[in-house]
Parts: structure tokens; sequence; C-alpha cells
């Protein structure tokens, strides 16, 4: 009876690949948690090699095992021969689930009215059913960074794992507050400002940022002193920043600001400090190494800032400040395109910072730079399942990106991208009024 | 004065082989080319003589004044064609009126534009330098030859190139006429009734002159010539065939909506640019025009985006649809082959197809598929060396050619490769984000509102 049973199991199993692509109405594939085994595989530890024809062994959403003799028992069993695994990617900055179409106003939820803003949370405008979430996931980006936009002290930026139902499920754990460095260069080719008003506006930017910077700590001095405080919920989330207890995530990116900011910074003993953008990096490695800052960087796919540079700066600007010693993670700075993370990394890599690099530069370098590695990042015992299946290299444009796992949850490797796919690569009827 | 007759002659004749542009000739040793049309050729010589592919093939040798470059273990492709830009030019959009036929994007190349030689850097030899989106029927564009480094805007130019025009549809034309100026088209019905109030005004405008003509054989004929209108003169080029349209539009509605009017006016030359939606409307693409034009992956960043797929492409080709991947972008333009190879992982294609996306496939919607966009013999020597397999992401671009002239080199180039720098700016200016060459470009005072820069794309 039993084998009986087994048999007709069997024949059920075999049926699943068809019964995937059959119409049901209704149907809705959704996120699942289990006990799963990903078997003969290659796997990419990043931070212990990379161990040929292994095991993977994911339960309570963490990795439980990785080796050559783990069982099986009780789990679903995922064959990757032929296959790698990789830690999920890290986008260390974007605005994903921030907004949903961005010529919409309506849609557009991650700049508030105002330069001092630190009380914004990013966390609270992160839409867990944005259709780019989905899109993003099945390219192997398991993790990004929310950043709110706009002003000097834009908000708190959040790190958020890409799947959940309420931005508490997706929270991976890391809060940082922004700060956008006054600049001395322009904002695009249609910023038509003079010089010397761009000069004077960075001035009286300095000026402002002091006076705020100022105002925090007196904030945290009286409360420090449990004295009485009005309700002031700026200064209150700034504070944070002047302790220390929430890193400042200082956008910052034409060489001479960058100089300058780490001059401001000299006397900001308590301040946990990211430098984001950094786009001139280069021409100032050496400074910003010496500083100690980490940096998160990118776009790679972008031009370089002004016409004298050499071609190709923006792809070998993270090798430059690697090779000075920088403490360096990728961006896209992007929404809707997160999922061409690995491709600004090819490109970085190409351009210098070789694949081993620039692949740490997406997986345990944030990590660490967020204070999140002993969860995420590498594949380890212990860790958060937060990992993805290719059939290849993840920069490598053609490959194919097989299972996504994220906080132990495998998400369906779906979305509508992959659904108008589907939906219109054979319409019927074709051209005429009934197919014949 | 027979001899100074002769000397003058001689002279313009010299100045009249001046004014060509540059031809080049190079040996090509031991590459893999990838022909495009032809398939992969192994361990492969290509001789290049006076700007064109003389001879493809193996052991093959030059005179000893032309330059022979080893190229074993590396890659040759043909230059890639953009069949969508707006680098090179000084401005995109002449935004006064909902057709504006009568402008024509040669009267503003610029050949200073830097973006030039990034594109070179990136393997791209030839761009379509076009009109913005802002007009239901906007101006004529230009196809370039990027042959940077001449002051002349007009060594720029693709002479064998035939005409080409835009249109566009959806957003940009119903914002920028109906919302910004308060004139027809604010809706897609509004720019169905503008193009085709335009072709018939062209038929008339052409009946007119026919009348005319006819009138003026006769004898001792008073008839008076109509007065020449190149706006109405252009439309009729287009209904005569004579001009290709390149329309930007990106939903499925809107495309059906032109198809159904060209083919009303017996248009066939027309090819969908951007083209998010084809991938609904494949079937009629792939029967009634010369195409579409994509993106690899972009998508909402507007409404009429929204409903997109990174598969498009993919889509598009199955069906049968003539396709091409453009850049619109200073910035895509410098890594099409990157482009190309997004639809090796969104669809599947194979290489030979890829590399059609950006070479063979543009080069027909631009009417020159004869001339480029392959490595064949006749061809215009139009090459690419890569160090590893262009549609690779570790590809890098070693060498560009334009008619076998080498206008890239990546172990020679200096790295500043401005041609003139500006005498007034004492402090060169550091852009953070580019906003140049785009459809919409010139047109940011519609923007104003907007606080958010944030990754605005207006294409």
């Amino acid at each position: 009876m039993r084998k009986i049973n087994l048999i007709i199991l069997c024949f059920l199993a075999s049926l699943l690949p068809f019964m995937a692509s059959a119409q049901i109405d209704g149907e809705v594939i959704k996120p699942r948690s289990g006990k799963f085994l990903l078997t003969n595989a290659t796997i990419v530890t990043v931070t212990n090699g990379t161990m040929e024809n292994a095991s993977l062994l994911i339960e309570n959403g963490k990795i439980q095992g990785i080796g050559t003799d783990l069982s099986a028992e009780g789990a679903e069993e995922i064959d990757c021969t032929g296959h790698y695994i990789y830690p999920g990617m890290f986008d260390s900055g974007t605005k994903l689930g921030m907004v949903e179409i961005n010529s919409v106003q309506e849609t557009v939820d991650h700049t508030e009215l105002g330069s001092v803003t630190p009380n914004m949370q990013a966390l609270t405008t992160i839409n867990p059913n944005a259709v780019a979430i989905p899109v993003t996931r099945v390219s192997g980006v398991t993790t990004t960074l929310a950043v709110p936009g706009g002003g000097i002290f834009s908000g708190t930026a959040a790190l958020i794992n890409l799947n959940g139902y309420t931005p508490d499920q997706m929270y991976a754990g890391f809060k940082g507050i922004v700060m956008n460095y006054p600049s001395s260069a322009r904002r695009s080719t249609w910023d038509r400002r003079s010089d010397e008003d761009i000069k004077k506006d960075a001035e009286k930017a300095i000026k402002n940022i002091n006076e705020v910077w100022q105002r925090a700590k007196t904030y945290n001095e009286i409360q420090s002193a449990e004295g009485e405080l009005e309700y002031y919920p700026e200064m209150e989330q700034l504070a944070k920043a002047v302790t220390g207890e929430l890193p400042l995530l200082i956008e910052v990116n034409a060489a001479n600001d960058i100089l300058e900011a780490l001059k401001w910074l000299e006397d900001k003993e308590n301040v946990k400090v990211i430098l984001t953008g950094v786009a001139e990096g280069w021409r100032v490695a050496d400074k910003i190494a010496e500083a100690g800052y980490p940096v998160i960087t990118g776009p790679m796919l972008s031009i370089p800032t002004r016409g004298s540079d050499r071609y190709d700066i923006a792809y070998t600007n993270p090798s430059k400040l690697l090779e000075a010693g920088v403490k360096v993670a990728i961006r896209t700075n992007d929404t809707e395109n997160v999922r061409n993370l690995p491709f600004n990394a090819g490109f970085a890599a190409a351009y210098g910072m070789g694949k081993e690099e620039a692949l740490k530069a997406v997986t345990i370098v944030p990590a660490e730079i967020f204070g999140v590695s002993d969860n995420l990042g590498s594949l380890e015992d212990g860790k958060s399942a937060t990992l993805f299946v290719a059939d290849g290299d993840p920069f490598e444009t053609k490959t194919q990106i097989k299972h996504v796992f994220i906080d132990g949850y495998r998400v369906p490797m779906s979305n509508r991208h992959i659904q108008l796919y589907q939906e219109f690569l054979e319409r019927d009827p074709g051209l005429e009024k009934h197919s014949k | 004065m027979k001899k100074i007759i002769y000397a003058i002659a001689a002279l313009m004749c010299w100045n009249a082989v001046e004014a060509q542009t540059d031809k080049g000739s190079v040996l090509i040793k031991n590459a893999t080319v990838l022909t495009v049309t032809n398939g992969t050729l192994e361990d492969t010589d290509i001789l290049v003589e006076n700007g064109v592919i003389r001879s493809i093939g193996q052991g093959l040798s030059a005179g000893s004044n032309v330059t022979t470059v080893d190229a074993a273990g590396k890659y040759v492709m043909p230059g890639i064609i953009d069949a969508h830009s707006h680098i090179g030019l000084d401005v995109v959009n002449e935004a006064t009126s909902p057709i504006t036929s009568e402008v024509w994007m040669g009267d503003v190349v610029d050949p200073y534009d830097i973006g030039i030689y990034r594109a070179l850097a990136g393997g791209t030899t030839i761009s379509h330098a076009m009109h913005g989106s802002a007009n239901a029927i906007g101006g004529q564009n230009v196809t370039l030859k990027h042959r940077y480094g001449t002051h002349d805007p007009e060594n720029l130019f693709m002479k064998e190139a035939p005409r080409t025009i835009k249109f566009a549809l959806g957003e940009n034309p119903t914002r920028v006429h109906g919302r910004g100026n308060n004139i027809q088209p604010r809706t897609r019905m509004g720019v169905e009734a503008v193009i085709r109030n335009g072709f018939n005004e062209a038929l008339q405008y052409k009946k007119r002159w026919e009348d005319y003509e006819q009138a003026s054989k006769q004898r001792n004929s008073k008839a008076i010539a109509p007065k020449y209108d190149s706006r109405l003169q252009t439309l009729v080029d287009i209904l005569d065939g004579d001009i290709i349209i390149h329309c930007h539009s990106y939903r499925a509605d809107e495309i059906y909506m032109l198809i159904q009017v060209c083919k009303e006016f017996d248009i066939t030359n027309i090819v969908f640019s951007h083209v998010n939606e084809g991938f609904k409307v494949a079937p009629e693409l792939a029967e009634y025009t010369m195409g579409a034009s994509v993106f690899a992956d972009w998508w909402a960043y507007k409404f009429e985006v929204y409903y997109s797929t990174a598969f498009n492409a993919a889509i598009l080709n199955e069906n049968g649809v003539l396709t091409s991947i453009n850049s619109d972008s200073g910035e895509l333009i410098r890594h099409l082959y990157h482009e190309a190879a997004k639809t090796q992982r969104y669809g599947g294609l194979s290489d030979d197809e890829a590399l059609a996306l950006i070479t063979i496939n543009p080069a027909k919607q631009l009417g020159i598929g004869d001339m480029v966009g392959s490595i064949e013999e006749g061809k215009q020597a139009d090459l690419v060396i890569f160090d590893n397999h262009p549609l690779s992401v570790y590809a890098i671009p070693q060498m560009t050619f334009v008619d076998g002239v080498k206008y890239f080199d990546i172990s020679e180039d200096k790295d500043d490769q401005r041609l003139r720098v500006n005498p007034t700016e004492l402090v060169e200016p550091i852009f953070l984000k580019e906003h140049d060459h785009k459809c919409m470009h010139d047109l940011d005072f519609l923007y104003t509102e907007t606080e958010n820069l944030f990754n605005l794309h207006n294409h």
C-alpha cells in the first residue's frame, strides 16, 4: 500500500512542471518557507571559498548546513547540478519600493518637503507590493537600501529584503540618516546657475548645516542631562547621528566636496560615517582611505562627470578606490532597474576590480558596512537563507537565475515582465480576426 | 594661359578630393570575426582598402604601407549602429508646433560633442541623430558616422543614408502642446488627427503643384506657381516613399493607430521607436512596418511605460519583427553591446540574433543595410575589436574603425579627448547627472514644477 502511495506520489510529482504551466484560473504562486536541500551545487560562500558538488540546507529561514554529507530527511530537494549558489546581492542605494512611476507625482514618496527632515522614515514609505520588487529579486538582488531624497538631511534610510507583506517583515536590520553634502558641482546639465552662485549656495548650505548640527548637539546635551525638551522630532532623530547611535550616510560626489566633507567631519568624533555616491572619489582616493570611511558608489553605468575625464572613469572608479585601500560597496541608485546591479558589478570587475572583489562589493562588504554581516552577505551556517541559484556567473549578462530564497522563503521566479512575455509571445489570434 | 587653367582645374579637383571624408586601409589578422550575417569565422583576417572591406579570409596580406593589427584571441564585429540617438546635437526639439517637418537636424550638428568619442569608445560607429519627441510630426533626422576629430559638421554626415523623419505619439506631444500650449493634440485622438490632417493637407499641396505643372505646359500659360511650403513638401516626400518615418511611441493602441493611418496613406517606410508595448502588436508590426527599435529594459519612468517587459525584443524578434536596440542616451550608446546581450537573459536570443539587434537590423531600419551593419566584402569598413566576446559583460572595446580609419584605440588614446575647450570657461563644470541627449531635451521648463531630480527619464 505504502509502495502504491509512493508511486502515485511520484507520478503526481512528475506532473508538477506541466501543472505549473497549465492555466488555472485565479492561481497565484506565493513565496513559501520550509525545509529545502539544494544539492550538487557549486557553492560560492564569498567568505569561505568555493565548494564543488556540495549541498546547502535551509530550515527555519536559516542556512542549517553546507557540505557534502547533508541529510535530506523531510526536506524538499532541489537539484542544482551544474548550478551555482551565491549569497543574495545587496544594492546599497536605491529608491525601489518608494515610487511606482517616476513621472506620476502621486506615486513618488521618497522626497518630503523641507531641508531638515531626518525623521522621515524610508521604511514607512516602502510599498511591499511595488511591481518593481518581484522584477528586481528574480535577478538575485535580494536586499536593498531604501534611501530618501531631497534637502540636506533627507530622512532615515532603511535596509530591506525584497520579500514580505509589511515593511517590518522586510526590514533587514540597518538604518542610517541621510545627509546630502552641499555640492559645488552642477546637479545636472540643465543646472544653469553661475559658478559664483553655485559657490555661494554651497557656502550658505554649509553654514546652515553647521547651525542645524549644533542644534542637534545641544538637543542631545540637554537630553543627556535629562533636561526638559520641547517636542522636536527632527532634532530627536538627528541627535542619533551626532552620538553615533545611527550612522550618517553622506551623499557627496565632486572631488572638492569630498575633501570639504572630510574636513567637516574632522571634529565629529562620534559620528559613524558612510560616504555615498563618491563619483569623483578616484581623484581623492588616498584622502578617503586615510579618513577610513567606507564608500557606497555607483552606478558604474554612468558617464564621466567632466568632459575632460577619460571615457571609462565611471567604470574604473570603484577599482581605484579599492586600490587606495577604501572599503567599497556598489549601488545602482536606481528604482525600477535595480536588476542591473549585477551588470554594474560586472563592469566594475572588467575595469580593474576583478570578479572576486566585485562580488564582495555586492555581498559581504555592504553587509559589513551596514553591520548585518552576522546574518547576511555570505553563505555560512546559521546565517539567513538569503541566496540565489544561477546557471553561471551572476554578473554575466546571459546567465539565468534559477531560484531565489529570501530569509528562507522560496520566492516565485515570476513577475509582471515574465507574465507579459508568457501572455504575448504567441498571440492567438495573430494577425487575423480569428486564428485559422 | 591654358596652363593656368589646368593648374586651377587641378587645384579644384584636389580640393574636391580633400572635401571627401577620410578613408583608411588596414589589415586585421587572426581574429574571431563575428560577421553577423554569415556566422562566426575563427582565426580570420579582414583586409580593408580605402575604407571598404576588400576581402575576408585566411593568410591575407597587404602592402607594406598598410597597418597590420594582430587580433589573435580577439573578436571583431561590425561597427555598432544606434537607430535612436541625440548625441552630437546642439538642440533637439523645435517645440513650436505639432508639425515641424521643415526642420532638419543636419543644421544643428555639433562635431565637438565629447559624446561622439565616448560612443566610439563603446564601439558605436553610426548614430541616427534625431529630432525630439515634442511634436506629433517632428523634424528630419540625420544619420551620422562618428568621424570624430573633424571641425566640419558635414564630415559627420553619412551622405549615402536616405532621409528620415521623427514622429511622436502619446504623452510627450500631448503634454507639450495640449497641456503646455492648450492646442491640439491633448489626447491620443488628437495625435491621430494632427498626423492625418498633415497628410491630407500634403496631398492637397501636391495636387496644387501637379495642377500648376500641368497648366504651365499649356502654350502661353499664365499659371502661377503655388507658394512653396517646405513643411508640406516634406510630408509629400514621406507619402512618395522618399523618407523613412521613425516614430517615438510606447503604447500598443497608439502604435496600432499609426499602422492603420500608414496603411490608409500607403506608407510602408515606418520604424517604431521605443515601442515598449510593441510586444502586444507584434504580428501587426511584422506585417506592415520596417520594425521596432526598442530599449533593452527601460520601463516605469512614466505611465505609458508601466506595462512593459524586458522580454519585448525577444517577443518581437520571435514574431518576425525587424528589431533593433537603441540608446536614446549619451550613456547607453557607450555599451549597446551590453544592452543587446540582455536579450539573452530576457528571452534567450542566440549570439547572432542579439548582435543583429545593434548592427544589421538598425542598418536596415535606417536604409543603409546594403552599406554597413555586417562584415561582408564590399561593405564600408566600420569595425570594432573587443578583447572578449562583445555579448559578455566583461568585454572591453579595444579599437574602433570608421571607413577603415581608426578613431579609438584603448592603448594609445589620451585621457582628455575634447577637440576644444570653451574659452570662457575658467573652471571646468562638473555634472553629477547626465540629462542631455534625450528625446525631451530643451523642454526642461516643463518640469520646473518637479523638484524631484532623482532618476528623471523623460524619453
